[in-house]
């Protein structure tokens, strides 16, 4: 039923939600208690003067009773619906429970909004004790060990007659099994203490740069207008930076951030963004610089209004990720290799090439980004040399209507946590399907 | 001579620990210690049944065991995979690429054995 076609539910929720009778409401709005009825059940149309009297009566903005749940609310129980096998088949349209019932309505759509961040939550942590190299190498190590003390504890145990030699041979592994698995589980649990201030040398420089630059939302506004002045400053007092690695990887980064505020001032950089759009060539050209500079001040800049949530994403020419500022809705790989369906492996191929593509990680439709691609040489020209490239990938957050579900290219994080099945650029199970 | 056994384990003290209950209970153990020349081992040695060790290095448990299904001479060997993942995805995996057995360490020796006689019996 067209929302338009709701209006008469709506009044009578209000009215019954205020506790006023129906007779009271007809009355007060000079009309009889039948023609009323008839309104809150949808079978006369109501506007104009009448309109305005009942919403006067009872105390609401005309539009609140023209117009009930909003958009986007009626679109969230359209998905979560169409989630749930059970009741995906249903015939009721989302709007006329939006109608009825907005309060509850409203509770099933945070409750809804609530459980796809839960979902998110668990990718991201299994991504992590999945992927997460050192935590992979920590337990093999731990559960060895303990093997290896199980096993050879059992031989002393129930060996009665085990010859001297060889008891001795026992012991002596025992006690460095026991000493291996006490240093093996202090690290564990070190690294696993996210509280922990000492320098554990599990977490790598690229860890700790990717902390300290969360930390900060990828923006540092002392050095907009300062300058390199400030560097010094903000890595004095930057805690996450433990190692000598981490600190240089984050004075490398905060003094290319210099250089990036001075040729895109912000000021500059936003007004452009707002006149010229999201295009990182077209902003390039316009500050004449590379389109990967162009990228990354982009990625550098506060959430401002009229400019729109960006993500980027940055990898080396062996696809190895060395750079990653997510954008909420388009997940990034913790650990392990991402989906081969990016478009940043797409422009690493043709190097030079802008590839731009509106992609979309979530099944469900309800996010999409555009996505920007290039890949460029970091090294200078050398007739002598090889060139190195790098390739950068921007992720401009699309609105509902800024994409049509046919331009969309379906892509995922990581093969173990992408429920995708007959993809052509599978290289490992999920583990929420059988993939393969 | 008992039957023969070839340990494929990359720590020395469960080899050893495995070595001496499996000679005590009659096998005959050779033990090998990387993946990357474990298939061409195990090709060599014609042993009755292979314990293999998932995380080895050069080459996983997983890809030796599927080199080993794909050779006639290889295919029906027994082979008994040991893993410190216990998931059940891994253990769909080892049964799928054809492992006789899985086992989640840690383990105790009586199981072994048990595994052991229910796969070559004596």
């Amino acid at each position: 039923m067209p929302q338009r076609q709701l209006t008469g539910s709506r009044i009578r929720e209000r009215r019954l939600r205020q506790g006023i009778r129906q007779a009271e409401l007809a009355r007060k709005a000079g009309i009889s208690a039948s023609y009323l009825n008839l309104i809150e059940h949808n079978r006369r149309r109501i506007g104009g003067k009448l309109l305005l009297s009942l919403a006067d009566v009872l105390d609401v903005e005309p539009s609140a009773l023209t117009e009930g749940a909003e958009a986007a609310i009626i679109a969230t129980l359209g998905e979560a619906r169409a989630a749930d096998k059970v009741v995906a088949a249903q015939t009721e349209a989302p709007e006329e429970f939006a109608g009825r019932y907005p309060g509850w309505a409203e509770l099933l759509v945070r409750r809804h909004r609530r459980v796809l961040e839960l979902e998110r939550t668990v990718e991201t942590l299994t991504d992590r004790l999945t992927h997460d190299p050192h935590l992979a190498a920590a337990m093999h190590d731990v559960l060895s060990t303990v093997t290896a003390i199980r096993s050879t504890a059992g031989i002393l145990a129930e060996t009665p007659e085990l010859e001297p030699e060889w008891r001795d041979r026992f012991h002596r592994n025992i006690n460095e099994d026991a000493k291996r698995l006490a240093e093996s589980s202090q690290a564990l649990v070190t690294y696993l203490d996210e509280d922990s201030g000492e320098e554990t040398g599990l977490a790598s420089p690229q860890d700790e740069l990717e902390a300290f630059l969360t930390d900060a939302e990828y923006h540092f506004a002392d050095l907009e207008t300062a300058g390199a002045d400030k560097v010094d400053t903000i890595l004095e007092s930057a805690e996450m930076l433990q190692s000598a690695a981490g600190r240089s990887f984050a004075r490398q980064y905060l003094e290319r951030y210099c250089d990036d505020a001075e040729r895109m001032p912000l000021v500059d950089t936003i007004a452009a963004l707002r006149s010229l759009g999201t295009d990182p060539a077209v902003l390039a050209r316009h500050f004449g610089v590379s389109v990967a500079r162009a990228m990354r001040r982009m990625a550098e800049l506060p959430p401002t209004d009229g400019v729109p949530q960006m993500g980027l994403v940055s990898c080396d020419a062996s696809g190895t990720l060395i750079f990653r500022k997510s954008a909420e809705g388009f997940a990034l790989p913790r650990f392990g290799a991402a989906c081969p369906k990016w478009p940043l492996f797409l422009a690493l191929s043709r190097p030079l090439l802008p590839v731009r593509r509106v992609v979309q990680q979530d099944m469900h439709g309800r996010s999409a980004f555009l996505a920007y691609a290039i890949a460029e040489p970091v090294t200078e020209p050398d007739f002598g040399q090889d060139p190195l490239f790098q390739a950068h990938m921007l992720l401009v957050s699309l609105g509902p209507t800024d994409w049509k579900p046919e331009e969309v290219r379906g892509l995922g994080v990581g093969c173990r946590i992408c429920p995708r099945t007959d993809c052509a650029g599978r290289r490992e199970p999920s583990i929420l399907t059988d993939g393969f | 001579m008992g039957k023969h056994v070839l340990v494929i384990e990359d720590e020395p003290n469960i080899i050893e620990a495995i070595s001496f209950i499996l000679s005590r209970d009659g096998w005959t153990v050779d033990t090998h210690s990387n993946g990357h020349d474990a298939v061409s081992v195990v090709r060599a040695k014609s042993p009755d049944l292979v314990i293999l060790d998932v995380m080895l290095p050069g080459k996983s448990g997983y890809d030796i065991l599927t080199e080993l299904r794909q050779d006639a001479a290889t295919q029906n060997l027994p082979v008994l995979m040991l893993t410190a993942r216990g998931q059940s995805k891994d253990r769909e995996l080892a049964e799928k690429i054809g492992a006789s057995r899985f086992m989640t360490k840690p383990f105790s020796n009586a199981e072994v054995l048990e595994a052991l006689h229910e796969l070559v019996p004596q």
